[in-house]
């Protein structure tokens, strides 16, 4: 499960799951949502990416600059992610496929993933990892 | 917020009064309803910032202040590099040198009104904008590296604009300093095939009209009368600096640990501008402005040739060109002390008073073009620099209205198709490459600019001269 919540000028992205990889993985779909409607991207091609950082909050920010620099690199939009997550660094990868403005129904750029409201925790059975993306 | 926890100065200057480890007070330049609408969190961030090592006088906030990340957008931060000072990410912020630059036209809103329809499609075809698109330049390594270190002197010399245009843009059109070996690969890659275009978000293209002159010696001066036709552009240094931030947010938030400093958010990491990081830092910075320089010269130039091949007699002129993310070095009276300072601006306009050697010599009398965008329906306006503000504010002034709704509050209330219809109706033709962006930037989500401009007259910041409505704006 994932979403988007209010924040005055920018946008807030959340993803809850049952485990902290789930939450990440959610999480990246929500930033995702933020730029495009990805119920219409098509999981075709496989990117991957590895990153680390000195905590898991500034882990999931990594993932998902991470995902930006890459989804802009080769001009793709994903919509499915896996991670591992293991000592402050993880591997990931990306399902999704290129931007085709026809077919595809693009809403805003994200500039970054921010450390603003950035928190990754455990709510009961819950895993939930949010930040603000700058867009 | 509440008011009563500040000093007030004078109906636009409140104090926020040291406390705890605030290193200089808290200076707030607003109306008392402006005040008054002022987030916590505003409040919140601009006492962090004048914790920070180094900073001189006071942390400031513009009139239009608010929520950002570690400096409140709106926010001005100056630092002493020979008393400890840092640079910090929060000041700059990631879209490095975001500005807005306007031009003339030498046309009338008279003489435009049978092409601006024609005017407006050419322009959406040929200016790149929205998610996913690209310039017409592809660039390499090398030639990258050329435009980090050449900024729009870089874009003349390719053919893009005049040697004249030059002139009118801050720092002559290059920041000295850059570095492009501070720069990440991933930073160069992902603009190779940016340069040139506009972006998303709240950036535009627009064409206005001057439909206001509150000062005529001024505004005649830089050269506007009333009924002019200009051309603004609002927009940054794309996805190289957006790339940067988020390179160096890491970069900064392990050298606050090294260097002991003290972070009350994180998004506030900085370095010592004497340290290795903060120095390799700031070349960066300088590469991120040069990146955005050369950007806007690019579309000014892709607008000058749709204007011409619109209309022949049609002279675009650069009236001045500003950047409101920037960290640069000034120098700055500081108590009886001239001190060279690195001024943090984000979310604000540098706005030198008259007579400021950076000012181009025609304006030199009159102070820096100070140009402040409004929203696709309202107004923008053109300011000047004042003394008064070079003595308050360390020459800055407001960039913009700033949000009053959500993004999502605005998706909400406004459908972007009926938004374009309705300001149709009222003479503003916008072409939008997203519907739910146009919605996302609907004037009513917007603070009232002329609030804002107002409180920053007032204040002494910066001084009217003209307003200017839109005729025709291009979203991203």
């Amino acid at each position: 499960m994932y979403e988007t919540f209010e924040h005055r000028a920018d946008v807030g992205i959340r993803g809850y799951g049952k485990t902290m990889e789930e939450a990440f993985e959610n999480g990246a779909k929500a930033m995702f949502s933020v730029m495009a409607d990805i119920d219409e991207v098509k999981p075709i091609d496989r990117e991957d990416v590895s990153c680390n950082a000195p905590d898991t909050d500034m882990l999931f920010v990594e993932w998902l600059n991470s995902l930006l620099s890459l989804s802009h690199l080769t001009g793709k939009l994903f919509c499915n992610f896996k991670v591992k997550i293991g000592d402050n660094r993880m591997t990931g990868s990306a399902w999704g496929e290129r931007l085709d403005s026809e077919r595809h129904h693009v809403m805003t750029e994200v500039k970054a993933a921010t450390y603003s409201m950035l928190k990754v925790s455990r709510e009961d059975d819950v895993y939930v990892a949010q930040c603000i993306v700058d867009v | 917020m509440d008011i009563k926890s500040l000093n007030k100065i004078s109906d636009y200057i409140w104090e926020i009064p040291p406390e705890g480890e605030m290193r200089v007070p808290g200076r707030i330049f607003a109306s008392e309803e402006l005040v008054e609408e002022l987030d916590d969190n505003v409040v919140k961030q601009i006492k962090n910032v004048a914790c920070l090592p180094g900073i001189q006088q006071a942390s400031i906030a513009m009139p239009d202040a608010h929520w950002g990340y570690g400096f409140p957008i709106g926010g001005v931060g100056a630092f002493s590099p020979e008393e400890g000072g840092v640079i910090s990410m929060g000041g700059i912020g990631f879209d490095i040198s975001c500005g807005v630059r306007t031009m003339r036209t030498g046309m009338t809103r008279e003489e435009i009104r049978p092409y601006v329809e024609k005017l407006v499609d050419r322009l959406f075809t040929i200016v790149p904008a929205g998610v996913g698109s690209e310039g017409t330049i592809r660039l390499n390594q090398q030639q990258i590296d050329e435009v980090l270190v050449g900024g729009a002197r870089w874009a003349v010399s390719k053919g893009y604009g005049y040697k004249e245009d030059l002139k009118y843009i801050e720092e002559g059109g290059v920041m000295e300093g850059a570095d492009p070996a501070q720069v990440s690969d991933t930073a160069k890659k992902r603009q190779f095939r940016e340069v040139g275009t506009l972006g998303s978000g709240n950036h535009y293209l627009e064409i206005q009209y001057v439909d206001e002159v509150y000062d005529e010696g001024i505004a005649q001066v830089l050269g506007l009368y009333k009924d002019d036709v200009v051309v603004s552009v609002h927009c940054g240094s794309r996805a190289l600096g957006h790339q940067i931030g988020t390179d160096y947010l890491k970069t900064l938030a392990e050298a606050s640990g090294k260097y002991n400093i003290p972070i009350h958010e994180r998004e506030l990491v900085c370095a010592p501008i004497n340290s290795p990081e903060g120095r390799r830092y700031f070349s960066a910075v300088c590469a991120g402005i040069n990146c955005a320089l050369a950007n806007r010269q690019v579309i000014s130039h892709l607008v000058r040739e749709v204007f011409l091949d619109v209309i022949p007699r049609a002279r675009i002129s650069l009236l001045y060109d500003v950047s409101h993310n920037t960290c640069k070095v000034e120098d700055h009276l500081v108590g009886n002390k001239m001190k060279r300072l690195f001024i943090h601006r984000k979310g604000s306009t540098r706005a030198f008073g008259p007579g400021r050697k950076e000012i181009p010599a025609e304006y030199s009398s009159v102070g820096q073009p100070v140009l402040i965008g409004g929203t696709m329906g309202t107004c923008s306006y053109i300011l000047v620099g004042t003394e008064a503000g070079m003595n308050q504010a360390f020459g800055s002034a407001c960039h913009g209205a700033g949000r009053a709704l959500s993004r999502t509050q605005a998706k909400k209330k406004w459908r972007g198709d009926a938004l374009l219809r309705e300001l149709a109706t009222q003479g503003i033709i916008v072409r939008a490459h997203s519907y739910s962006g146009a919605a996302e930037e609907a004037p009513g989500a917007y603070k009232d600019v002329t609030a804002v401009v107002d409180a920053t007259h007032k204040a002494g910041l910066a001084r009217k001269v003209v307003r200017v409505k839109p005729l025709a704006c291009i979203k991203g």
